[in-house]
């Protein structure tokens, strides 16, 4: 190679990983859009939860098709991605094969780079037939029309080309090293179980013409790979980075513990402390927020709910097991997720064009993306909750909306608001009088 | 029937000097529900065939909150909880068995950060620690043989990872425990939680309790098992509309082993 090349290869580069921090920084700042919420405690339990859940897929393989074929795919893209360190290094300084020199090692690890190409190839190919050709039902349903749809399959039309190029890469590399007597820099080097039955198709070919198409091969896999990349900004494929901080922060409670909200604890222990002064003035504090109790936009939410929407993949796991969507009601805990990301990008990009600052747009997440009906329709079952493979939580997000619902707009359905009333009035969902309670005990 | 049960409340128990083993939460539906009462009344008897010292609240009991905080409305739920702390607190109570998966989650899990520390243990789980501890001895009797799937409360299963107790309490009637395709951490929930038994559902396309009650009639029980009131009234409702109430029984597990000790 020539320095143009090497020059080229450099700026490809910067690019390539330039737009991917901007892109990096554009998430962390809508991440950032939520409340604070603390979740430092216990880091052994949380780095024992990154390493089981997403670095382990254990909770992938529960659904054992779905988890196999995914773990092949997630261990060809780790290790496939070992080879990538060579490319970059041959591509800046103009070597070729650098790593050659470790000899058996190398023969083992392009071998196995090159096997798993091949398996990455099938169960891609796989899960475009439970896309496309099956159509198993999580994959058809009406959260996915359009865009999630495309961007399912874009993803793996993706693989397919990048595993390809991988392999034409090497087996026309394969094809020079076979030159009788040597050729150019093609030197003896690797394995290859898989590219060895492409290699008769260059055949015929001239070796000077072969030497080209391994150059645009390489050129056009590792361009590939910077373009994916990118594309993971726009894409439901970002769990492939986030999965591993989501899993770390994610809830360690029991899941059946919701949060209690402590601006409530402070009014609620004010209420009922008898020496408390009725008349007295609130107390000033310059730095207290007005609260609003609960969530009708990201804002309200937590980093972490918003880390949760921006990690999810929408393989819809979560719905297909959510009792309100299997029995035909409009609630999806995936679309839960996808709203919410499609408004924090939204709220995103209104601060991008605002130099910085939020005008307000007359949108919520709330009403303009999640309904009502939705929310009201979860059993609070945890289903949802106990299937993402990545530890999301669709209903604090739900839970948070009723608040808003409930406590600033009184807008429960009839029924609940007469349970609520009977509990305040007498202390029980229903209308028993508390001075009833211990009747069953004389009764036959 | 000539009843005679031993239920000592809180305020008894003060006045003796004495404090119970074990305080017996109700709850509301285990107080005041036709059918829940029932199983109110088959762990009460357990209770006293073991001998243990327990006391309820009585009339000093008030809902957990639970409906209120799942429906959204944080005021009422704490203030629910901080009225029930100051009693529960006020007789010293330390450990606290509920039939009620709702208040057993939500006293052990959302109390103790407002104030409210107690070892809180589903009732299935007690008698389990009766059995082990050699204080109660059950046997199948009527139950011996019988197919019986258990329907896993999400309170208690996913909320809270119990799925053993209530299994190991129906093999030790000899009963052929039979497992839904969706059971354990996969079970489908029964309709009634998050505030929707006291409402009606979304439009949709079939009621949850039938989903349910289709995954438990799958395995053709005799008894559907269950170990929590709300779900108890949403599959009894799913097997009468079903018209199935004349071959398929829904039973909490308290009632099993009562019953089969013909207590």
């Amino acid at each position: 190679m020539s320095y143009l090349d090497n020059i080229l290869f450099a700026i490809l580069l910067v690019i390539g990983f330039g737009y991917f921090f901007t892109s990096v920084k554009k998430i962390r700042r809508n991440i950032n859009l939520g409340t604070d919420v603390n979740r430092s405690d216990n880091p052994k339990a949380r780095w024992t939860n990154m390493a089981m859940i997403a670095l382990g897929q254990s909770k992938m393989v529960k659904r054992p098709v779905a988890g196999i074929l995914h773990i092949i795919v997630y261990v060809g893209f780790v290790v496939i991605n070992i080879e990538l360190l060579e490319i970059i290094i041959d591509g800046l300084f103009g070597t070729h094969r650098v790593f050659a020199f470790i000899g058996a090692t190398y023969d083992v690890l392009i071998a196995s780079f090159e096997i798993l190409a091949f398996l990455v190839l099938v169960a891609v190919f796989a899960f475009w037939s439970r896309r496309n050709v099956i159509k198993l039902k999580r994959f058809v349903s009406s959260d996915l029309k359009g865009w999630p749809k495309n961007d399912g399959n874009y993803i793996l039309y993706f693989e397919v080309v990048l595993m390809t190029l991988f392999l034409l890469m090497n087996a026309s590399d394969l094809h020079l090293q076979n030159v009788p007597g040597g050729f150019s820099h093609f030197i003896k080097a690797g394995s290859f179980p898989i590219s060895q039955f492409i290699e008769p198709i260059f055949n015929g070919m001239s070796n000077e013409l072969v030497m080209l198409l391994s150059e645009i091969f390489w050129w056009l896999h590792i361009t590939g790979i910077l373009i994916f990349m990118n594309y993971l900004y726009f894409s439901k494929h970002l769990h492939i980075l986030l999965a591993f901080p989501n899993t770390y922060f994610a809830n360690l409670n029991p899941q059946g513990q919701f949060d209690n909200l402590e601006s409530v604890t402070k009014e609620v222990k004010l209420m009922m402390d008898p020496t408390a002064d009725p008349f007295a003035a609130a107390p000033v504090d310059d730095n207290a927020v007005p609260s609003k109790f609960g969530a009708s936009d990201i804002q309200d939410l937590n980093w972490v709910q918003l880390l949760n929407a921006y990690t999810c993949t929408e393989c819809g796991r979560c719905t297909s097991s959510c009792p309100a969507n299997i029995t035909g009601k409009k609630l999806s805990p995936r679309k839960i997720m996808m709203d919410t990301r499609d408004r924090m990008e939204e709220v995103g990009r209104n601060i991008d064009a605002n130099k910085g600052i939020f005008i307000p747009d007359n949108k919520t997440l709330l009403n303009d993306y999640i309904t009502a009906e939705e929310l009201w329709a979860c059993t609070s079952c945890n289903a949802c909750v106990e299937e993402c493979p990545v530890n999301i939580s669709p209903l604090s997000i739900i839970m948070d909306m009723r608040r808003y619902l409930v406590m600033e707009q009184s807008a429960a359905p009839m029924p609940v608001n007469a349970m609520m009333t009977n509990i305040e009035n007498n202390g029980a969902p229903w209308q028993y009088n508390q001075q009833d309670r211990l009747n069953w005990k004389n009764e036959n | 029937m000539s009843e005679n049960l031993i239920v000592p409340t809180m305020a008894e128990m003060l006045a003796q000097g004495k404090q119970p083993e074990v305080l017996f939460w109700v709850g509301c539906a285990g107080s005041f529900d036709d059918r829940a009462k029932k199983i109110t009344k088959a762990f009460v008897r357990i209770l006293n065939r073991a001998n243990v010292p327990f006391a309820v609240l009585g009339t000093e009991e008030s809902c957990t909150g639970d409906p209120a905080k799942r429906a959204g409305n944080e005021f009422l739920f704490q203030m629910q909880a901080m009225m029930n702390i100051e009693v529960l607190n006020a007789y010293e109570a330390k450990k606290i068995v509920t039939a009620c998966p709702h208040c057993f989650n939500t006293l052990k899990n959302e109390y103790p950060e407002l104030g409210g520390k107690y070892e809180v243990v589903h009732h299935t789980e007690f008698l389990k620690s009766l059995l082990d501890d050699g204080r109660l001895t059950i046997e199948g009797g009527q139950f011996k043989g019988k197919r019986i799937t258990f329907h896993d409360p999400c309170y208690l299963g996913r909320a809270n990872n119990v799925y053993e107790a209530p299994r190991e309490l129906i093999l030790k009637l000899d009963a052929e425990l039979v497992e839904m395709k969706r059971s354990k951490a996969n079970g489908l929930c029964c309709g009634a939680g998050g505030a929707q038994m006291f409402k009606d559902a979304e439009p949709g396309n079939k009621e949850v309790n039938i989903e349910r009650t289709e995954d438990a009639l799958e395995t053709k029980p005799e008894i559907i098992a269950a170990g929590c009131p709300f779900c108890n009234t949403m599959m009894t409702d799913g097997i009468k509309n079903k018209e199935k109430e004349g071959e398929v029984k829904v039973m909490d597990i308290a009632e099993l082993i009562a019953n089969a000790q013909d207590l």
